[in-house]
């Protein structure tokens, strides 16, 4: 056991936080727009791609830095730690890229890495349904081949940075008869056509975070298939594999940074001294010191021996319910601010809402847990 | 970042998982707390082995090894249950090697290392301890008393009543003394206290996921409207749950374990958060492992019970987890204080 970083390890960090210090992002857009927003952050990616930041753990011969998971998970601490926003198109970075280095054909690594890389193609993800959300494999968006073309048509919701993106991975039922989780084929749609319509969906902080697509009769090459015609479930666990690995780190840093903004104004309020208001932050802390924990565990079980133990499944679990536990108590410690529309601790307040359902619902990870770590049985249910 | 073991402390941690698993069965354990008093012939058997000296020094007797070491027996004796004063006997000696001179160190700790003595630890308001686990059995006893420091004397010097706990795999005892009973321990007694805060977190840590082992057994075999009740998400959530406690208790004691050999200045804190979470832990899996067992898990002869006893006395030793959260808020308080000054 051996809780430190190394020399390289170190120097990695080092060498990002000079750098993060050195080259700030512009100032964020005051009351911008969507489209302003992403701009504002695409023109971030486009400094970070210049530096060679924009996807250290991507390989060298990808235009990454080629970066051990340790440093990966680094880059991410140091990401949230700087609150810097993330790339415009993180999506792409984080789970497309991965998602083409493993299924993609060299034609399509050529094609569309770059262009992820350097920002100049947003990319979104098209997997959930209004009636397909945890239960994806059951999604219902129609692929039917039309010579060397797909016609596609079906509804997507969820799907963030749609109105900017170009692509989609988009995952479509293109064999009804055989069971669920074969019939299913990934695609890569191009979001610049007619047959695809993006509505904004407003979600309880009052902003549109995510959109529906509505897709009526899309055409998508058959080149643009990724990893084979019904092997559509496989490539999208890789791309679910890949949502929280790197991000997870991030997000553990913002809590950390939002607990500590709460137990300073409980310090200001001299709620520090109050036993309830003291038990209850030292509860926190010690959930966020096990979360960061179980997040560097899980890493290093995955360099050890191939594969992460159980606390994979555990840190969005214990991650998500402590957001939300701390900002319900920052209502009590930092008082009427947070419930005071448009300020920034009430959309951590409202926003923290969507941590146990997003990325897997709470109910979900349970289920994976009960299932896959403990090994229980699973009720049968009606199909 | 590394938490893997050792290739030596994946020895000790098979060996002893082997050992126990042939020594310490269920049904002994349950013959020794029936009958009140500990498995003599096991504690010889680790005694052979020399595990109440793992990790006192070896000029002292012990095997020099550290606090990852004794965390590992630790919690294989936790998982087990298993009727030996062990725990009690590492925790005196923990004590006395942190905050004993080096005459107290030749003279107290070669035996409570090789096993010769049993050790036990009592936390006294005004020279007057309840519940010292193994205090009856105990030869050498030291006592911490908030604001007076600790103090360690012989089974002599003190008065030993025996005083049985709902935990009957070990002993427990009132033990008093004189305000000028025994001798005092002048060195680092809050470095002793959180070393010790990690051996018993760890003891929770085995005794959480043997628990929950049981219970995942139990729910598998056990069927209900046709089906094994842990097919039912109100149970196998209440499992999950279990799984995600017991991993916060042990990752927050292997820190704490972590930082008392290679980051003591860390330790303080990492023995609050890890006594608090293994306390929490402690009493929630086991209480949930008895509720998972329906009916029969609140019979004597399923065995979970013991798993719960233990965990209630291990909960409350050495403060529970409220008193380790309030000192954990004070550490985050001076820290605040510190980053303004």
């Amino acid at each position: 056991m051996d809780l430190t970083f190394s020399e390289r390890e170190a120097a990695f960090r080092d060498e990002l936080r000079g750098w993060l210090e050195e080259n700030p992002p512009d100032p964020k857009p005051e009351n911008g727009d969507e489209a302003a927003l992403s701009e504002w952050r695409r023109a971030w990616q486009r400094r970070l791609y210049d530096a060679g930041w924009a996807a250290p753990s991507w390989p060298t011969e990808y235009g990454g830095r080629g970066c051990t998971p340790t440093e990966s998970a680094i880059y991410f601490e140091e990401i949230g730690r700087a609150r810097v926003p993330l790339a415009a198109n993180v999506l792409g970075l984080l789970l497309g890229g991965p998602t083409l280095m493993a299924w993609g054909t060299d034609e399509q690594k050529e094609r569309y890495l770059p262009p992820i890389l350097s920002g100049e193609e947003i990319w979104c993800q098209g997997f959930s349904e209004p009636e397909a959300g945890s239960d994806l494999a059951g999604l219902k968006t129609r692929a039917v081949k039309d010579g060397d073309e797909w016609v596609v048509n079906g509804q997507k919701v969820w799907t963030s940075g749609a109105q900017v993106s170009k692509w989609c991975m988009l995952v479509a039922r293109t064999d009804t008869d055989v069971p669920k989780h074969k019939g299913l084929t990934y695609f890569l749609m191009d979001m610049e056509q007619d047959a695809v319509q993006v509505r904004p969906l407003r979600q309880i902080t009052g902003e549109a975070e995510f959109n529906e697509l509505f897709i009526e009769d899309a055409r998508i090459p058959d080149a643009n298939v990724v990893g084979g015609v019904g092997n559509g479930w496989q490539v999208a666990l890789t791309t679910l594999m890949n949502e929280r690995a790197g991000l997870g780190f991030a997000l553990q840093i913002r809590l950390r940074q939002l607990l500590d903004d709460v137990i300073e104004a409980a310090e200001r309020r001299g709620l520090l001294e109050d036993p309830l208001y003291a038990d209850a932050l030292a509860d926190l802390h010690m959930r966020c010191e096990s979360i960061r924990l179980l997040a560097w565990k899980g890493l290093s079980d995955v360099e050890r021996y191939g594969q992460p133990g159980p606390e994979g499944s555990l840190v969005k679990w214990l991650w998500s319910e402590t957001n939300q536990r701390l900002t319900q108590l920052s209502v009590d410690i930092v008082g009427t601010d947070v419930l005071k529309a448009g300020s920034d601790w009430s959309y951590e307040l409202l926003r923290a809402r969507g941590n146990t359902i997003e990325g897997g619902t709470t109910e979900v990870l349970k289920n994976i847990v009960a299932e896959r770590v403990l090994g229980l049985p699973r009720l049968k249910v009606a199909a | 970042m590394d938490f893997g073991l050792t290739d030596d402390q994946r020895e000790i941690q098979r060996t002893a998982r082997e050992l126990l698993a042939e020594r310490a069965r269920p049904e002994r354990v349950r013959e020794h707390a029936e009958a009140g008093r500990s498995d003599e012939q096991l504690w010889r058997e680790l005694c052979e082995l020399g595990w109440p000296g793992i990790a006192v020094a070896e000029r002292h007797g012990g095997q020099g090894l550290g606090s990852i070491e004794l965390s590992i027996l630790c919690e294989e004796l936790g998982s087990t249950v298993a009727a030996v004063p062990f725990l009690p006997s590492v925790l005196a000696s923990t004590l006395i090697e942190h905050a004993g001179s080096p005459e107290q160190h030749e003279r107290l700790l070669p035996a409570l290392a090789s096993g010769e003595s049993k050790g036990a630890l009592g936390v006294a308001v005004e020279g007057v301890a309840e519940l010292v686990v193994g205090g009856s059995e105990a030869d050498v006893i030291v006592l911490v008393e908030e604001d007076s420091g600790a103090r360690v004397m012989s089974a002599a010097q003190a008065e030993i009543g025996a005083s049985p706990s709902i935990d009957p795999t070990r002993s427990c005892a009132r033990v008093s003394a004189p305000a000028d009973g025994g001798e005092p321990l002048e060195g680092e007694v809050a470095a002793g206290m959180d070393r010790a805060l990690v051996a018993v977190s760890s003891e929770l840590v085995g005794v959480c996921d043997r628990a929950l082992k049981m219970t995942v057994a139990y729910v598998k075999e056990r069927r209900q409207f046709g089906v094994p009740v842990g097919s039912y998400q109100a149970v196998s959530h209440r499992c999950a749950q279990m799984l995600l406690e017991t991993e916060q208790a042990r990752s927050t004691t292997a820190y704490a374990a972590w930082a008392a050999d290679a980051d003591p200045e860390r330790l303080a804190e990492a023995a609050a958060m890890a006594k608090a979470a293994a306390s929490d832990a402690g009493r929630e899996v086991t209480a949930s492992a008895i509720q998972a067992h329906g009916g029969i898990g609140f019979t004597w002869e399923a065995d979970v019970h013991w798993l719960y006893k233990r965990a209630q006395l291990d909960a409350a030793l050495l403060g529970a987890a409220k008193h380790h959260r309030a000192r954990l808020a004070g550490v985050l308080a001076e820290r605040l204080s510190a980053h303004v000054s």
